[in-house]
């Protein structure tokens, strides 16, 4: 089983909400951080990191002497990263998607490709739980080849969770797709709301299930409460504003370890999780 | 002419707080959200939108089955893993991910893992494969009590955000040119990755908004990272500062450190949630500690 937190608005309790269920289930347990911009659950699930591989892709480098400056390359180039001037090819790397298709249509062999590092894959294991996080290297755009790499540690015989990064975009695409149930944070604002609408939608063309998590759910308003209500999302957890929480966020300390009545709170939300999944499959099977 | 940004690294930090009590305190500028997949700025604004603009942002790869002989170059090509035979298609993938029905003997893409870049239609031998230009978002001119604003929303599970935010960045430059403006005021996205790298293009001041946790200590060193390595001018403003005053004081030393001005520190209010469900920015509903001390954080960069 593979959940994945992810929020559309930032801020809201991915985090809070990702390790504090890692931290309460009985289950084997294995933690992807794809936060992969702002990596932050290690904070919370100190671990002590045993492996790390860094993750390379290929950019294109053009060799002068064979180049005869026909400009196939900068025309087939989708992401304007190439351009010919005076006979000279110019590439902005900080435009490539290392798709190749360059060196694919140069007649002249003159592109060639050299591994070019995006970020590093660290794991470990936090007590039980078998943790890896993505660290997207300062300075480069793309944060989905990370996620990528990470999805690939993915142990289907342990219960997966994933922490996504906020948004809606490719990102939390990529974190989201594929998994068996998403968990969506919200805080019960017009912001929240706004953010949790778009993340609905992306998870609904995903057509993957899915539940909420209204955080300080006793401040704003309850639009939240009224847009779940309507649309027949499950609410999964009120957790409340608490100063305590928030203090203890801030110093990096898991609620589940301070305040221990969460993780009964969690392992109930878990258990809605299962029967949830359990139903949607059934339905999935049956259509 | 100043370009000023916000950003976080972490989200929820209260860019967008700080943001748009700068659109009540600046006097002649043009706002922007670059936020542009979870966009917020409108909600404290109240824009009338005066014209409304599509983004083709990105092209998708189109398989024509009659042509399709089942060869598989393209997959083999495929840095995007977008493409697979019909015959591996688990229940997993949705049927709303298909490019096309299902028939047995032919390829298909996958939309959302698609990036567009025709390497398919390079090697296909038998040319079927198109590539369809998409629109995949929508961007805004508005008029607001607080002047004009251009905004965006990007489309559902779609990619490219940072071509958007160059695009509406663009077209606040232009809007400012045009009325002689003294600041374009942005509020931007979370994280370090394309969109952000988008808008700290041409930035003349970029204003990270912390918060005293270790995850907003974390994210804000990532983030002035990123800045820096593209020669920004960068400050900060701590937000909620009174949460963990040790950690107040932590990146306090962090940011002498690393020569980055802290314009101010703004304590918690619960205010805030009220002003957002008002739909009002935060120093026009209320005069408490956190609307002065924003003042006096506009006072020092205007």
């Amino acid at each position: 089983m593979i959940i994945t937190v992810a929020s559309g608005k930032g801020g809201t309790g991915k985090t809070l909400v990702s390790t504090s269920l890692a931290l309460s289930l009985k289950t084997p347990v294995q933690f992807l951080d794809c936060d992969v911009e702002e990596p932050n659950a290690h904070i919370f699930l100190k671990t002590e990191i045993k492996e790390r591989e860094k993750v390379y892709l290929p950019k294109p480098i053009v060799e002068d002497s064979k180049c005869i400056g026909c400009g196939k390359c900068s025309e087939i180039c989708q992401y304007n990263a190439i351009a010919v001037v005076k006979g000279k090819v110019l590439i902005f790397y900080e435009l490539c998607h290392s798709c190749g298709a360059c060196s694919l249509v140069c007649p002249e062999k003159a592109i060639f490709e050299e591994d070019s590092e995006k970020g590093i894959l660290e794991g470990g294991y936090s007590g039980n739980i078998e943790f890896w996080k993505g660290t997207l290297t300062v300075g480069e755009a793309a944060p989905t080849p990370l996620i990528k790499a990470l999805k690939k540690k993915i142990d289907n015989k342990k219960t997966v969770i994933i922490d996504s990064s906020p948004g809606t975009s490719c990102p939390m695409v990529e974190a989201v797709n594929n998994s068996d149930f998403t968990i969506l944070v919200t805080e019960p604002t017009p912001f929240g709301l706004n953010d949790l609408i778009l993340a609905v939608e992306v998870v609904k063309k995903l057509k993957l299930p899915v539940g909420v998590i209204i955080n300080r759910f006793d401040i704003g308003d309850d639009k939240v409460e009224l847009y779940c209500k309507e649309n027949k999302i499950p609410i999964l957890m009120r957790i409340p504003f608490d100063r305590e929480i928030a203090v203890l966020y801030s110093k990096g300390i898991p609620i589940t370890q301070e305040k221990k009545e969460y993780i009964k709170k969690f392992q109930d939300a878990f258990d809605v999780i299962n029967m949830l999944q359990q139903k949607y499959n059934n339905k999935a099977i049956k259509s | 002419m100043k370009q000023i940004l916000i950003i976080s690294g972490k989200g929820g930090t209260g860019k967008t707080v700080v943001t748009a009590s700068f659109a009540v305190l600046a006097k002649n500028k043009v706002m922007v959200d670059a936020d542009v997949d979870a966009a917020n700025l409108y909600l404290l604004l109240d824009p009338e939108i005066k014209s409304t603009n599509a983004y083709i942002g990105s092209k998708s790869a189109f398989i024509d089955e009659e042509k399709c002989i089942g060869c598989g170059k393209c997959e083999q090509i495929c840095r995007f893993d977008a493409i697979s035979p019909v015959r591996d298609k688990t229940p997993k993938v949705s049927d709303s991910c298909l490019e096309q029905p299902i028939s047995n003997g032919v390829y298909y893409i996958d939309k959302f893992a698609c990036e567009g870049c025709g390497a398919c239609r390079v090697v296909c031998p038998k040319d079927a494969v198109t590539l369809n230009e998409e629109e995949t978002g929508k961007w805004f001119v508005s008029d607001t009590k607080y002047g004009p604003f251009v905004h965006a929303k990007l489309g559902i599970a779609q990619e490219n955000s940072g071509k958007l935010v160059s695009v509406i960045r663009e077209k606040a430059k232009v809007l400012a040119i045009e009325k002689n403006a003294d600041y374009i005021i942005i509020d931007g996205p979370p994280g370090i990755g394309c969109p952000v790298i988008a808008s700290l293009n041409g930035i003349d001041m970029a204003i990270v908004v912390t918060e005293p946790s270790l995850s907003g200590i974390h994210d804000m060193q990532r983030v002035i990272g990123v800045a820096q390595h593209f020669g920004v001018d960068t400050k900060v403003i701590i937000n909620k500062y009174d949460i963990n005053l040790e950690n107040t004081n932590a990146i306090k030393e962090i940011c002498k450190d690393n020569k980055v001005e802290v314009l101010g520190q703004l304590p918690f209010s619960d205010k805030v949630p009220q002003a957002i469900v008002k739909g009002v920015p935060i120093i026009e509903f209320c005069n408490d500690q956190i609307a002065q001390d924003i003042i006096n954080v506009w006072e020092q960069i205007k």
